[in-house]
């Protein structure tokens, strides 16, 4: 029951994009098409599996003090393994992510859920937090990114819809309606899923090097 | 020379990282607060960038691809850059402490900060001469200091405002965002005519 309850939390309670607001910027730059967002989703999601697995299981082995170097080579190497494997089999898929499939391993999610989660948790506990994390993180891309192609685009998976196709709203394919549709989501989410608004202000919390740069928040006076 | 003033300019103004691009939503996002926080975010980032450039540019041209190793890219430049904000602490906490103690706070930040990694490469992608690149990156510090600034003043408006409980935090901020990203599309093609 508990392994379940781990991989659902990543889904709607945890949902790492719409509720611990990780990964922001892959969130807004690859959700202008359904396509492009499930290839996003999905290579994070296998940087993530990956990543955890070996974190989880390394966690004795890697010293305290450099755990955050270590975390980012480990990662960066998978990430060219995937990015390899997108180049060599989905050529079209690489074409549409560009310069955002390497930055993955800048990706918040990955790196936050290593320092949250993996080096605390046994492997199995951490693959499955990755599986529920990436389907999170898939589901709210695919959310924004349906929104943003159905009425944007007027198309669906590039299928064209009739009545839509000739009134879409191209704004919402631009940048300006990356960030309202990705606000109203959000605002959708505190409104339905949890009970108030988190009092605590977004942006640091959650964030993996939250505790290096503690003399910035200070500074902010959150 | 217009072909440089062209770079940075469009650096600046039409592919802004911030909003055009999505590249460095946290910090944006999250140190736009004050005015001087963001000021010292945006310059820390503006110099770091150069610096990133500066170093990973010979890296990737003279190191990795006459030896064939061009896939290795992501994770040189990732562990540079990382090396190099650490050196570019202990650097000014040694030698400038004034400096430090105003954009010291900032550095570590900028190590997972997409904007930097995302400049290197695409400095490369776009097979920019080391000058070019080095033009690119300012004028995408630039930008980045620009939208900070301007956004840090738009936000200071939005504390005072009354705004429906469920909108308060995040998603008006990020309203707030696509407005100001919506002023920006307003130079689109201008910098193209402006040389014609």
């Amino acid at each position: 029951m508990k392994k379940l309850d781990n991989f659902t939390k990543g889904i709607i309670k945890e949902n790492p994009v719409l509720v611990l607001i990780l990964g922001t910027c892959p969130t807004l730059a690859t959700s202008t098409s359904v396509s492009s967002a499930i290839g996003m989703g999905a290579a994070a999601t296998v940087v993530l599996l990956c990543s955890n697995i070996v974190i989880s299981a390394l966690r004795k082995v890697i010293p305290d003090k450099v755990r955050i170097p270590c975390y980012i080579v480990l990662i960066a190497g998978f990430v060219t393994m995937v990015q390899m494997l997108v180049k060599a089999f989905a050529p079209a898929l690489d074409k549409s992510l560009g310069i955002y499939l390497p930055l993955i391993v800048v990706n918040c999610i990955i790196l936050g859920r290593a320092e949250m989660f993996a080096n605390k948790n046994k492997v199995i506990d951490s693959a499955i937090d990755a599986l529920g994390m990436g389907a999170g993180f898939t589901l709210a891309l695919c959310a924004m990114a349906t929104i943003r192609e159905v009425f944007g685009n007027g198309t669906f998976f590039g299928i064209p819809i009739p009545v839509l196709e000739s009134n879409n709203i191209s704004i919402l394919t631009m940048a300006p309606g990356g960030f309202f549709v990705f606000g109203l989501l959000i605002a959708i989410v505190n409104k339905f899923f949890t009970s108030k608004p988190k009092k605590k202000d977004f942006g640091c919390e959650g964030c993996p090097s939250r505790d290096v740069c503690r003399g910035a928040a200070e500074k902010e006076g959150v | 020379m217009t072909k440089l003033i062209i770079i940075l300019l469009s650096a600046v103004f039409i592919n802004n990282y911030v909003l055009s691009r999505f590249l460095g939503i946290c910090p944006f996002l999250g140190v736009s607060k004050k005015l001087d926080s963001a000021t010292g975010m945006s310059i820390a980032v503006i110099f770091v960038m150069l610096m990133a450039t500066a170093v990973t540019y010979p890296i990737q041209m003279y190191l990795l691809v006459p030896n064939d190793l061009g896939y290795l890219q992501t994770i040189v430049f990732i562990l540079v850059i990382a090396a190099l904000v650490q050196l570019v602490e202990i650097v000014l906490k040694r030698y400038i402490p004034s400096l430090h103690k105003s954009l010291g706070v900032y550095l570590p930040l900028i190590t997972t900060n997409c904007a930097v990694l995302g400049v290197t490469i695409l400095n490369i992608d776009e097979g920019y001469t080391f000058l070019e690149a080095m033009v690119n990156s300012l004028g995408s510090g630039l930008g980045f200091f620009l939208a900070m600034v301007m956004f840090s003043g738009v936000r200071s408006k939005i504390e005072g405002a009354d705004i429906p409980k469920s909108f308060k935090g995040l998603p008006v901020t990020l309203i707030a965002a696509s407005i100001t990203s919506l002023s920006f599309l307003g130079f689109g093609g201008v910098i193209e005519n402006l040389f014609a």
